[in-house]
């Protein structure tokens, strides 16, 4: 297996891997049936790591899994290529509007196991999909999916995840997204649960005029360990990118956010944008912020904000003048950076989805 | 009645008030002048709770109760309301969920029945009406992206829903323009009654056109140097606050 990345490598600078390295996994045990999501969406479900065509919804544009070669030098894409035996494989053709479909992975089992699913979306000219995405499970797992998007001319995929993973669990998702002209990416991802884990997204804006937004909310508390990851590489004129990434980190949690932006000489007009908000409820908590912007073309608009801090005692005290007992001001303050964190998910049954995990991670806070 | 007896506070080490005696009687409304860094505003915060000022000596009786005991959430439902010259914005909190949070909060301390979102709705859209506000104010977060005129009328807002027994205004007038004036000047008249009274903090004596004060009072360094009938507030804007310090 290719060796697992180490804190000697920049990328992986804020993020060790020794946890997840120090533990012997064994291949997925067979799985029972789980409790899974009400949502009345068509699905697939993966359980630890295999599809289960009784659970999941037959889909027209869905294909057989076929393993691929891994020509990046990633090493967690590396090892997901030796390992990967299945996952979802989706071509929605040119012009069609497929709506909403359901991506679940639920894993469980008594002794570690790790499994790495590969999934392939493409999108021909015009296409749309919206891709809901939930990662669930209990006991120690690791879960190292990777997953290759193509959205052709003015392709449109909405991409919402929930990693709300086994609290013991390790988490590692790698991310392509390729852009046409005209194309649009949308995602986002709510990081909740998992001891440890990292969403990396690189986002190529390869065609006049493509969009890509990447937006993320971590909630962690206790020792968990969140890293969001991107790198937006502009390589066509007028293309947009955008991010804002909002995270509360309790107890001793930690937090990361690197966002690299890259402009390459011919990408002139480009409009790129990232911001990280963190609001830190413990004096334990941490939260490493690392913008990078490399521009090699002279007429761009590229910007980047940070702030990290507590709540804003004028903010507690205003309200406990009105009568709102203190706690109950702060859990206000709280629901209320949380909630504007929920602003860029439109889709209703995600809204609700993500708001019922928030919602859950306050209430056991 | 408020009773505020012989009243030190510091922020650090710096002494701001230093002695304040002042009796607000049931039903009554008092004005408080001065001139800039007299201690005015420290008097609101120590009144109303705000962490950062420490109480070195005196006492602060409201209604038998002695205010400096009690957390901020608690005097508000004593019925102590400030009116700050600052109102501070609150990203993601919507101002219906908001004012309903806050006057439910009161009514459980008090032993009322909480009111339901049908209820308050009802009661929160008659106190916009009468404030001549834009209904979409109950829909909009907390004071974020309020014209300073926007940000005291939801002060008032906050002050008619909840009904305090004792305001204090401190500077509510600052930045108004004549008809923001009239409708925080209105909003206190509308409050008064018996068991009403309020402390109008205000350096000029414009607002006092429009509320009539029962007695002045005029703090300088950290004291009460003089009080008066309301005349005493003309009189202030013609002469200045010159010599009263030495008084």
């Amino acid at each position: 297996m290719t060796a697992l990345p180490t804190k000697k490598l920049e990328a992986w600078r804020y993020t060790d891997l020794r946890p997840l390295s120090s533990i012997e996994f064994s291949a997925p045990p067979p799985a029972g049936v789980p409790a899974l999501p009400e949502l009345a969406l068509p699905r697939l479900v993966f359980l630890n790591g295999v599809l289960a065509a009784e659970l999941s919804s037959p889909l027209a544009f869905a294909q057989t899994f076929t393993a691929v070669a891994e020509e990046s030098a990633q090493p967690l894409a590396r090892i997901n290529a030796e390992q990967a035996h299945d996952g979802a494989t989706l071509h929605i053709p040119a012009g069609v509007d497929v709506g909403t479909v359901l991506l679940i992975s639920h894993a469980s089992g008594a002794e570690p196991f790790a499994f790495h699913l590969r999934h392939r979306i493409t999108l021909g000219a015009g296409a749309k999909l919206t891709l809901i995405e939930i990662a669930k499970g209990g006991g120690v797992y690791w879960h190292n999916p990777v997953t290759d998007i193509v959205l052709e001319h003015g392709a449109a995929l909405t991409h919402i995840r929930l990693q709300d993973e086994s609290r013991e669990a390790f988490n590692l998702a790698t991310i392509r997204a390729h852009m046409a002209e005209a194309a649009s990416y949308e995602h986002f991802t709510a990081t909740i649960g998992a001891k440890l884990s990292r969403t990396e997204i690189h986002a190529t804006l390869a065609g006049f005029g493509a969009l890509a937004h990447l937006n993320a909310a971590q909630l962690l508390k206790d020792t968990q360990h969140g890293d969001f990851t991107s790198v937006v590489a502009h390589k066509a004129p007028s293309c947009a990118s955008r991010q804002t990434v909002k995270s509360v980190l309790a107890d001793t949690a930690r937090g990361v956010f690197q966002g690299r932006i890259e402009v390459d000489r011919v990408a002139q007009k480009t409009d790129g944008f990232q911001l990280s908000q963190a609001l830190l409820l413990s004096p334990g908590a941490e939260m490493d912020i690392k913008p990078e912007l490399q521009i090699f073309a002279d007429d761009v608009k590229c910007s980047h904000g940070a702030t990290i801090g507590a709540l804003d005692e004028d903010q507690v005290f205003y309200l406990r003048s009105r009568g709102i007992p203190e706690a109950q001001a702060r859990s206000m303050l709280i629901r209320a950076f949380l909630e504007a964190a929920l602003e860029p998910v439109t889709q209703p049954d995600a809204k609700t989805l993500l708001e019922a995990a928030i919602n859950n991670w306050w209430v056991k806070q | 009645m408020l009773e505020i007896k012989n009243l030190h506070a510091r922020i650090g080490d710096k002494e701001i008030l230093r002695g304040v005696n002042l009796t607000v009687p049931d039903g009554e409304i008092h004005a408080i002048m001065g001139p800039n860094g007299a201690g005015k505003s420290t008097l609101s915060y120590v009144l109303s709770g705000r962490e950062g000022y420490e109480v070195t000596e005196g006492e602060v009786i409201y209604n038998g109760q002695n205010l400096l005991d009690l957390e901020p959430e608690d005097r508000a439902a004593a019925g102590i309301f400030l009116a700050f010259q600052y109102p501070v914005e609150l990203p993601g909190v919507g101002n219906a969920n908001f004012l309903r949070t806050a006057l439910n909060a009161i009514r459980r301390k008090r032993g009322e029945e909480e009111l339901d979102a049908v209820a308050f709705l009802k009661l929160a859209r008659a106190a916009v009406r009468s404030l001549h506000m834009k209904e979409d104010f109950l829909k909009r977060n907390v004071n974020v992206g309020f014209s300073g005129g926007e940000k005291k009328r939801n002060e008032m807002l906050q002050m008619a829903l909840l009904q305090p027994g004792l305001a204090i205004l401190d500077e509510t007038d600052s930045g108004l323009d004549i008809d923001a004036l009239k409708i925080v000047a209105d909003g206190v008249n509308a409050l008064r009654a018996p068991k009403f009274s309020a402390l109008i903090i205000t350096h000029y004596q414009r607002l006092l056109d429009h509320i009539v004060p029962d007695v002045v009072h005029v703090l300088a360094n950290g004291r009460i140097v003089r009080s008066g009938p309301k005349e005493l507030a003309l009189e202030l804007e013609e002469r200045g606050y010159a010599g009263l310090e030495a008084a």
